[in-house]
């Protein structure tokens, strides 16, 4: 017999230590003295995320969100909610969840995420077209084929004022209008699925996810602009994100979805694709198309734009996977439905890969507008293990970093290019106290060197000079001289480089230096790593009053460095210490001194 | 199926959409939905799912179908499952390896009680079928 309702108590740590332990036991015994224990099922969960707001408990089957729950609060939650089917109002998250609204976008839900390119991932089978057809897959396909007209979908796209969603944020709208005003008898449109920030992977997610999604925007693109023929660019390193793409393409093609006269329209659209080999450079557009054409993957100067001369210099329009994966919806919803979520200059939602010094690392996807605080505090659930935030790496190799004053800016395409840093495709890493910030902008920086293309000067050269002062610096050998020339170099591979990857390949260096200066000379005049990382600047070394003799740390030494007598205080020898840190980890005494 | 006209693609949808709402798939309607993306499977998603049908098969329930879904943005605790019965909330476990899925069939599915320590919260409401949950 399956139970009338089911208390949910989260089991998070942060839920843990505030007593969520001593509310389980209430609630059972509350259920007991009120005869519903064979009704009500009560269990304790994993961690829900938004550890601020703890300890979080959740009723079903009504999904009922209570909040900073105490123990005494037990009593009547079970009396009000379980035996008279009343909610505690006073423990809701939001009490206007208690009243009916008529539009699921006006209702405040405790979630922060809000998923329309991601609608559909986790939950339909990504290999089974006919689950994506239940869930309103195709709707805007008609709509784009028997309902409007060209222009009236492009005006749709304009009312929703969806920007691409790959970093540069340029309107989407004015690109297909662009390649639909070009009169050229052949025209194509690209998906740009060479994804590939550190630490970043929204795309590889989504078309594993959802493959028919960038697919039927393709399809609505190419009716659109005039194009029959479509190709996604996609890293050999997706194997099954590809894989699904295939099958998703062959499903298609059977159902009359794509190939001759779709859906009896008339109209015809294939897609074809193009295995990249992971080479970074190809994610920029006009290195991406010479890529398709079988040349080697270098960017070409802009303009012309791919949107007017593309692949094989005929009318390209180019998007990455997260813009087309939100076009379905826009034109099956309408562009005005699209248009209300998000901020004045920036639409709609934005996914982000979120890792790094994270409890709750994940894919998640909120509505633009939200802050960085609530991403990293309430869906992440903070920084692990008590270790304090530092700073949050955004917009990957282009971007920079923002630390702890900008936290709650509203995210969008301007205010994190404001606060130093910038949208980019989504990938957000989180640093904590022990990450050393030189070393982080000479991880970054390492990232553009290895995968410059070498065309032009300022970035080879440029690039190489950068990462070989970082090199200086982090080795102890580092000049103030040094900075001043971090900073030129940076500001002429800006103005100099030919496309984006270079232009950009400075930032993590000027955001850093601009957040952190005083770490970068902590390195070089006290020729010290604050945390710890640089293994030049950093000596370990045993305080003999704390040291217990315990022989704890000379056991887990991976190079026999440490040595001494049991119950006497033991010495690390530092010709053959290699820094690893582990004696310091383990210590239970404080005893190992990192200098 | 051969090509579809338009017509044939609404009627499609709306039976398809019939047989999600009645939450069952060719007469079977209890689910196990395993997330398979990269992240999954890196998680060991598919010795999940061999420990799914291998225990199914010893308890000799045959009403389920299992089927596989794409990441759900729970990375931190994947892989992670998605169990649909009638009658009960649809929910969302988490770390599901061998033995966890061992556990689901015989205290979720055969007990009909929810599995504790294991329960992870929806992301977000569902902007298709526009409530909370499914």
């Amino acid at each position: 017999m399956a139970f009338r309702n089911y208390i949910l108590v989260c089991g998070g740590t942060a839920c843990e230590s505030s007593k969520a332990d001593a509310i389980y036991q209430n609630l059972i015994s509350e259920c007991e003295a009120n005869g519903v224990s064979d009704e009500v099922q009560i269990v304790k969960t994993g961690c829900f995320g938004f550890c601020e707001q703890g300890p979080i408990i959740k009723v079903l089957p009504e999904d009922s969100f209570y909040v900073k729950v105490d123990p005494s609060d037990a009593k009547e939650l079970i009396a009000e909610h379980i035996v008279k089917g009343r909610q505690v109002e006073r423990l809701l998250y939001d009490k206007s969840l208690a009243k009916k609204h008529a539009k699921v976008e006006d209702i405040q839900f405790y979630q922060k995420q809000f998923r329309i390119v991601l609608r559909n991932c986790g939950s339909i089978d990504p290999e089974n077209i006919d689950e994506y057809i239940a869930r309103d897959g195709y709707r805007g396909l008609e709509r784009a084929l028997f309902e409007l007209t060209n222009d009236e979908i492009i005006e749709e796209l304009k009312t929703a004022g969806l920007r691409g969603r790959g970093g540069a944020g340029f309107p989407t709208w004015m690109k297909w209008n662009f390649s639909k005003s070009v009169e050229n008898d052949v025209k194509y449109v690209v998906c740009n699925a060479d994804e590939g920030d550190p630490g970043a992977y929204m795309d590889r997610s989504t078309l594993e996810g959802d493959p028919h999604s960038v697919l039927e925007a393709m399809t609505i693109c190419g009716k659109t602009i005039g194009a029959k023929k479509g190709y996604i660019y996609i890293r050999a390193e997706y194997p099954l994100a590809i894989s699904r793409l295939e099958i998703a393409m062959a499903q298609a093609r059977e159902y009359g979805l794509l190939g001759d006269n779709i859906l009896g329209s008339g109209y015809e659209f294939d897609i074809e694709i193009r295995l990249g080999a992971g080479a970074f450079v190809c994610g920029e557009e006009t290195a991406l198309l010479r890529s398709i054409e079988g040349k080697r993957g270098m960017p070409t100067p802009r303009p012309p734009f791919p949107a007017v001369k593309g692949l094989w210099d005929r009318p390209t329009v180019i998007n990455n996977v997260e813009t087309w994966a939100n076009i379905p919806v826009i034109i099956a919803k309408g562009g005005n439905w699209f248009n209300r979520i998000g901020t004045q200059d920036s639409k709609g939602t934005k996914v982000f890969a979120l890792t790094g010094k994270i409890k709750n690392s994940g894919l998640v996807e909120v509505p633009m507008g939200t802050t960085l605080r609530e991403i990293i505090y309430d869906i992440g659930g903070g920084i692990p293990n008590g270790k304090k935030f530092k700073a949050v790496q955004t917009g990957g190799p282009s971007g920079g970093v923002i630390t702890d004053e900008d936290l709650d800016t509203p995210i969008d395409f301007g205010s994190l290019v404001k606060a130093g840093s910038m949208m980019g495709s989504g990938g957000m890493i989180v640093m904590d106290e022990d990450d050393c910030i030189v070393d982080v902008s000479k991880f970054y920086l390492d990232f553009t060197v290895e995968e410059s293309c070498g065309k032009c000067a300022p970035c080879r050269i440029g690039g190489r000079s950068l990462l070989n002062i970082l090199d200086k610096i982090t080795l102890g050998n580092g000049t103030m001289e040094d900075l001043d020339t971090l900073e030129k170099i940076g500001e002429a591979m800006k103005k100099g480089s030919l496309c984006a990857l270079g232009q950009t390949a400075p930032n993590p260096i000027s955001s850093t230096l601009n957040h952190f200066r005083d770490e970068y000379l902590a390195h070089i005049v006290d020729k010290r790593c604050p945390s710890g990382t640089c293994k030049n600047l950093v000596t370990y070394s045993i305080i003999a009053d704390k040291c217990t003799g315990c022989t704890l740390c000379a056991r887990k030494c991976p190079v026999d460095a440490i040595t001494g007598d049991r119950r006497e205080p033991h010495v690390i020898d530092p010709s053959i210490c290699i820094k690893c840190g582990v004696c310091f980890d383990v210590c239970r005494f404080g005893a190992v001194l990192v200098s | 199926m051969a090509k579809m006209t338009l017509e044939e693609l609404r009627r499609l949808r709306e039976e398809k959409q019939e047989a999600l709402e009645k939450r069952s798939i060719e007469g079977k309607d209890f689910r196990i939905i395993i997330g398979m993306g990269t992240c999954g499977i890196a998680a060991g998603a598919k010795e999940t799912l061999d420990s799914f049908l291998k225990v199914l098969d010893e308890e000799k329930i045959k009403h389920v179908a299992i089927t596989q879904t794409g990441c759900m943005g729970l990375c931190h605790v994947e892989p992670t499952v998605e169990v649909i019965l009638p009658d009960m909330p649809s929910v969302i476990y988490g770390n599901v390896n061998a033995d966890v899925a061992r556990k689901i069939v015989e205290e979720h599915i055969v007990g009909k009680r929810l599995v504790t320590d294991h329960m992870y919260d929806r992301p977000a409401v569902d902007i298709i079928t526009g409530g909370g949950g499914k």
